[in-house]
């Protein structure tokens, strides 16, 4: 007798991209590109978010032919991503063999009140977290794996730095709780009191959480790793830069051995210009992805 | 008390130390090539192969590892580790580390949505054990001197061959700690053999 779809099977996908790089690329040529560089999975997007936003107007699941030639292109896992909420764009990629979805606020949410109940599904969800409350509201909604949400698409690291001190400073507060506290604190975050009992029992949280959201650099990245990152999503950074296999090259080398200066300082040379970045103060109410849910 | 280094370049390691240590020995993270004198087995854990194979091949750990394994000591690779080991992988045209002799199948049981966990008898270590298996490998085809310790549904999981053992599945992502003992077991009884020739 077998089980898929367990807790155990969908986290455990996410544990074995532990100290990785996930990558963004929106064709087979990218991908195989990501994989020869090292990356641990791939996500196939019709657009990195630097370009969804530029172009603006609703951003949806990618057309499945460039999902499909992705999947076709490499032999690590394939990650794709679905509109929070949307039910059936998720439904779709699980039948097409996506081996992780995330639903993410890159994309247009297609619900404003709901996201996806994941615990329905055999395909692991990853979803995006500000702080520890949005953290676990995810995973009691059955998301398997967290990343920052960051500001996507902008190559400013500044927002998915404080989304990652954020949720690590509340684990530790929760961790020095009494039960009591604990209750008020689940009620004012509005997240789940079991869940919370778990990250106080064992000092973290009971999934992978990767850093994502305006990583542009070998530096960026192990920067989110020493603040407690499991691991990096690199979005626009890698194929919006001069030279994208050696700057693929880099930011996996750079995330391994994040605590190493000196190698770091070697992979940083002669990268050629990072992906041209976008000051957080520019961005009006409406530009910021990372409040399109909570 | 024995060490047991866990090669640390990517993947679950981390879970890995902490089994060793639940076992009651000494795990140490292997980052850079050195740190393989200062231990008497190795396990090379789950994670993704090409990407540990990329950063084996960059801080050349490639030529240590071989050394490792001339000297004698355990290997026990799982998952990805499973395919560093093998001299042959299927529908690839080479291999990496090409320590044990046999075939291997890459994602042979489907895509993550087929990944699953079952019960497993695995020979001399249990006959309950709880095996999670996520995006697995199976042994295709081993030779003689190796040993099937566990199949599923007619495919090998689990194998033995001489210091070397591997498995398919990855029993560090449960509190099942017997085939972590199992290993350890044979790098005591291996170090006692170096110790006395």
């Amino acid at each position: 007798m077998s089980n898929v779809g367990t807790n155990r099977v969908k986290r455990g996908m996410a544990e074995m991209q532990k100290g990785g790089v996930i990558m963004d690329v929106v064709n087979a040529e990218q991908a195989k590109i990501a994989e020869e560089a090292g990356a641990v999975a791939v996500m196939a997007l019709e657009r990195v978010p630097s370009d969804i936003r530029a172009a603006g107007g609703v951003a949806r699941m990618a057309d499945p032919t460039i999902t499909e030639e992705v999947l076709n292109a490499v032999s690590i896992p394939v990650m794709a991503k679905a509109r929070i909420g949307h039910i059936v764009e998720a439904r779709v990629l699980e039948s097409m063999g996506v081996d992780y979805i995330d639903e993410s606020e890159v994309l247009t949410p297609a619900d404003d009140i709901y996201h996806i109940n994941k615990n329905d599904y055999t395909v692991p969800f990853v979803c995006g977290c500000r702080n520890l409350g949005e953290a676990v509201r995810r995973i009691g909604e059955g998301a398997s794996m967290l990343r920052t949400k960051g500001e996507p698409g902008t190559g400013n690291i500044v927002e998915a730095v404080r989304h990652m001190r954020e949720v690590q400073k509340q684990i530790k507060e929760v961790s020095a709780m009494a039960e009591d506290e604990l209750m008020v604190y689940a009620k004012e975050h509005g997240a789940s009191y079991e869940v919370l009992l778990e990250i106080r029992k064992n000092g973290r949280l009971p999934v992978v959480n990767f850093a994502a959201g305006g990583i542009a650099t070998p530096s960026d990245a192990a920067l989110m790793m020493h603040l407690g990152a499991d691991g990096v999503f690199v979005g626009s950074g890698i194929f919006k830069s001069d030279n994208p296999a050696k700057f693929a090259r880099a930011i996996v080398e750079a995330t391994t051995h994040y605590d190493d200066y000196e190698l770091i300082g070697q992979l940083s040379k002669d990268l050629g210009t990072a992906m041209p970045g976008i000051e957080m103060n520019t961005l009006g109410e409406h530009d910021r992805m990372q409040d399109r849910s909570e | 008390m024995l060490t047991i280094g866990v090669l640390g370049l990517q993947g679950a390691f981390r879970e890995h130390k902490q089994s060793v240590e639940a076992c009651g020995h000494e795990a140490i993270i292997v980052k850079k090539k050195e740190q393989l004198t200062e231990i008497d087995g190795l396990v090379l854990p789950g994670g993704e192969s090409t990407t540990m194979r990329r950063l084996i091949d960059k801080y050349d750990f490639f030529d240590a590892l071989r050394q490792f394994e001339q000297s004698g000591k355990p290997i026990f690779g799982t998952c990805a580790g499973l395919i560093l080991l093998a001299k042959k992988i299927n529908g690839q045209a080479d291999a990496h580390l090409k320590l044990m002799d046999m075939v291997v199948e890459r994602n042979a049981f489907g895509r993550q949505r087929d990944s699953f966990e079952t019960q497993l008898e695995i020979k001399g270590v249990a006959d309950d054990f709880e095996a999670v298996f996520i995006r697995a490998p199976f042994i295709a085809e081993v030779k003689e001197n190796t040993e099937v310790l566990a199949t599923y549904q007619d495919k090998i999981v689990a194998a033995q061959q001489g210091q070397f053992l591997a498995a398919a599945f990855h029993p560090e992502l449960t509190d099942d700690h017997r085939l972590m003992q199992y290993f350890i077991d044979q790098v005591k009884k291996n170090k006692l053999k170096l110790a006395t020739n």
